[in-house]
C-alpha cells in the first residue's frame, strides 16, 4: 500500500517535471528562433527612409512623373478632365476589384499610385493598354485611368500609397 | 545488496558490443584504418563489387553525369565567390571585373553559367528515363521522391544564382518569383517583405540570396547522398524493368559501368565545352548585361530556358493564386506518380499504350517550353492552356486509366532472356536506349 502511494507520488512529480521542462524548452526555442527569423525583416535604416516629400508644381495637365519611394516606383499623374470623367463614369459592376474613383484620389486631378503590378510586381507602362491607363508587359494586365484592374491576371487595383497634401502643390508619401 | 541485482531479471542479461572494430577485408595500414572507419570497405562493396543489371543503356549514365555537374558547379562557384561582391551597388561591376580582370575569370563564370544549364539538360533526361522505364515503382518510390526534392532544390538554387549578377533579368526575375509568395492569402505580403528585407527587391535581398545560394548548393549535395544510399539499397532499374535474378543478369560496377559512364561523361563534357567556348551566352538572355533598374521593367521578361515549361503553366491561368498553385503542383504531381500508375509492368518497352502517352508528354514539355518564351498573348495563351491541361491529365487521369486497362506485351522472365529476345528481334527498342 505504502509502496503504491510512493509510486504514484513519483509519477506525479515526473509528470510535473516533463511538463515544466517542455514548457521552458518551448519558450526557450521560440525566444532563440524569433531573432533569427525577424532579422530578415526590413531594418531600421530601411524604415527610416519610409517617407518622402514630392513637389508637384512643375507637372502639367496630362503629365506623369515617377518617383522612387521605398525602392518602388510611384506614379504621380495630373489627370486631364477626360481621364477623370472616364474614370468616374465606369460602372462598378464591370470591375474585378470594385472601387469608385473618388475613393482612390484625394483631389480628383491628382492620381498617386504605387507603380507595381499587383500580379507579380513588374512596372506597368503608362499610356498603353485597352483602358487608357497602364499596361503591364510581363503578363498582360490592363489598368484604367484610375489605376484599376480591367483585364489580365492581376487580382487587385494598383495600390494607392499612404500620402497627404502638405501644401497646394506638395505631397508627402508614407 | 546481494550479488544478484534485484533490478534485473537474470534471463534478460545479454552481452553488449559497443566496440565494433574489425571485419575489414583489407590488411596492413588500410585494414587498420578500415577496421576503425569502415569507409574503405564501403567504397569497395558499393563502387567496385556492386552488381548492376548488365543491360543498362547510356540513359543510366546520367546519374554519374549529374554528380560531375554538381561537383564542377561547386568548384567553379567557390572560385567565383572569391571575387564576387553581394551588394546592389557592387554586384554588377564585380561580375564584369571577373569577366575582364580576374585570371581566367571569364572561363570560370561561363563554365558556372553553362554547367547550370547542362545540369538541367541532364536532370531532364534523367527524369525522362525514370518515367519511360517506370523507375518510380516499387521498391524505388522513396528514391523517386528524394529525386523530386533535389529537383525543387536545384530550381531554387538556379533562381538564386541567376539573381546574383544583378542585371535587368536578375532583378525582375527576382521580383516576379518572390512575388509568387504574395499569392498566399492573408500573410502573403508579409512573407514577401520578410524575404526581401525591404519594401522592394534590394541590397538586403541580394545579400541573403547569395548566402542561400551557397546553402542550397551544399544542401543538394547532402540530399544527393541520400538519393545514392537509397539507390544502393534498391538497386538500379534497367531497360527491361525486370529485377536481376542471378549472375547471368548482372555485371560489377567497376570496370563495366564505370567505363561506360566515363565515355558518356566525355561526350557530355565535349558538348558542354563546345557551348561554353563558342556560344557561352547562347542559353542566357542579353538583357542581363544591362545593370538592374528598379524603375524600368524589360519589355519581355523570360526566365532561364529550364524554367520555361513551368512559367508557361503559371501564365496559362488567368488567376494569380491558382496560377502559382498550378505551377508548383505541376512538379509536385510527379511525386504522386508511383501511386497513380498502378501497372505492375515497369518498362514502357512492354507497355504499347502508355509509351505513346509518355512521348506525348515529352512533346508537351517542349511545346510548353516554347510558349513559355513567347509573349503571353493571342495563340500562345491558348497553346499554353492546352499544354497545361495535358500535363495534369497525363498524371491524374491517363496514368491510372491506362495502367488499369492496358494489356502489356508478353515479357521475358529475366534480363538475360530479355537480351536474347532482343537479339531475336522479338522486342523492339531504340538502339541507344
Amino acid at each position: 500500500m505504502s509502496e503504491n502511494n510512493n509510486n504514484s507520488d513519483k509519477k506525479n512529480r515526473r509528470d510535473f517535471l516533463t511538463v515544466a521542462t517542455t514548457a521552458v524548452g518551448a519558450v526557450g526555442v521560440g525566444a532563440a528562433v524569433w531573432p533569427v527569423i525577424n532579422q530578415m525583416n526590413p531594418d531600421s535604416s530601411v524604415k527610416a527612409l519610409a517617407s518622402i516629400e514630392v513637389d508637384l508644381s512643375k507637372i502639367k495637365e496630362g503629365q506623369e512623373i515617377t518617383v522612387l519611394w521605398r525602392g518602388k516606383p510611384v506614379f504621380i499623374k495630373r489627370r486631364t478632365k477626360e481621364e477623370i470623367a472616364s474614370a468616374e463614369k465606369v460602372d462598378l459592376k464591370e470591375l474585378k476589384d470594385p472601387q469608385p474613383d473618388n475613393k482612390r484620389v484625394k483631389k480628383s486631378e491628382w492620381l498617386v499610385l504605387v507603380g507595381v503590378c499587383t500580379h507579380l510586381g513588374c512596372v506597368p507602362i503608362s499610356g498603353k493598354g485597352d483602358y487608357g491607363g497602364w499596361f503591364c508587359p510581363c503578363h498582360g494586365s490592363h489598368y484604367d485611368s484610375s489605376g484599376r484592374i480591367r483585364k489580365g491576371p492581376a487580382p487587385t487595383n494598383l495600390e494607392v500609397p499612404t500620402y497627404e497634401f502638405v501644401g497646394d502643390n506638395k505631397i508627402k508619401l508614407g | 545488496m546481494s550479488e544478484k541485482d534485484s533490478n534485473f531479471n537474470q534471463n534478460e542479461i545479454k552481452p553488449v558490443h559497443t566496440n565494433k572494430v574489425g571485419g575489414s577485408p583489407f590488411k596492413g595500414v588500410v585494414g587498420w584504418i578500415d577496421n576503425r572507419l569502415p569507409i574503405i570497405r564501403m567504397f569497395k562493396y558499393e563502387y567496385l563489387d556492386f552488381q548492376v543489371p548488365k543491360n543498362l543503356s547510356y540513359l543510366w549514365s546520367l546519374g554519374g553525369i549529374l554528380m560531375i555537374c554538381l561537383i564542377f558547379l561547386i568548384v567553379t562557384g567557390l572560385a567565383l565567390g572569391m571575387h564576387y561582391k553581394p551588394s546592389s551597388s557592387e554586384a554588377f561591376t564585380s561580375v564584369e571585373k571577373i569577366m575582364r580582370d580576374v585570371n581566367y575569370g571569364w572561363l570560370l563564370r561561363y563554365a558556372h553559367m553553362n554547367f547550370a544549364s547542362f545540369f538541367f539538360i541532364a536532370v531532364y533526361i534523367h527524369i525522362f528515363r525514370g518515367l519511360y522505364y517506370g523507375s518510380y515503382k516499387e521498391p524505388r518510390q522513396l528514391m523517386w521522391l528524394i529525386g523530386i526534392v533535389i529537383f525543387f532544390m536545384m530550381m531554387a538554387t538556379a533562381f538564386l544564382g541567376y539573381t546574383l549578377p544583378w542585371g535587368q533579368m536578375s532583378y525582375w526575375g527576382a521580383t516576379v518569383i518572390t512575388n509568387l509568395f504574395s499569392a498566399v492569402p492573408l500573410v502573403g505580403e508579409g512573407i514577401v517583405t520578410w524575404l526581401w528585407g525591404d519594401y522592394a527587391v534590394g541590397d538586403s535581398t541580394l545579400n541573403r540570396f547569395y548566402v542561400l545560394h551557397w546553402l542550397l548548393a551544399f544542401g543538394i549535395l547532402g540530399i544527393v547522398i541520400f538519393h545514392v544510399i537509397a539507390l544502393h539499397i534498391v538497386g538500379s532499374n534497367n531497360p527491361s524493368g525486370i529485377e536481376p535474378v542471378d549472375t547471368r543478369d548482372t555485371v560489377s560496377f567497376a570496370p563495366f559501368t564505370t567505363s561506360k559512364d566515363l565515355f558518356a561523361m566525355l561526350i557530355f563534357l565535349l558538348a558542354f565545352v563546345l557551348i561554353t567556348m563558342y556560344a557561352p551566352n547562347y542559353l542566357g538572355h542579353p538583357d542581363n548585361y544591362i545593370p538592374a533598374d528598379p524603375l524600368i521593367t524589360p519589355a519581355h521578361i523570360v526566365p532561364e530556358w529550364y524554367f520555361l515549361p513551368f512559367y508557361a503553366i503559371l501564365r496559362s491561368i488567368p488567376d494569380k493564386l491558382l496560377g502559382v498553385i498550378a505551377m508548383v503542383s505541376s512538379i509536385a504531381v510527379l511525386g504522386l506518380l508511383p501511386w497513380l500508375d498502378l501497372s505492375k509492368v515497369r518498362s514502357s518497352v512492354f507497355r504499347p499504350v502508355w509509351k505513346q502517352f509518355v512521348f506525348l508528354f515529352v512533346l508537351d514539355f517542349f511545346v510548353l517550353m516554347y510558349v513559355g518564351g513567347m509573349p503571353a498573348e493571342g495563340i500562345y495563351v491558348l497553346i499554353s492552356r492546352v499544354g497545361t491541361v495535358y500535363w495534369f491529365l497525363f498524371f491524374l487521369v491517363i496514368a491510372p486509366l491506362v495502367s488499369l486497362t492496358e494489356k502489356p506485351l508478353p515479357m521475358p522472365k529475366s534480363i538475360h532472356e530479355y537480351e536474347d529476345w532482343k537479339k531475336q528481334g522479338k522486342i523492339k527498342t531504340f538502339k541507344i536506349f
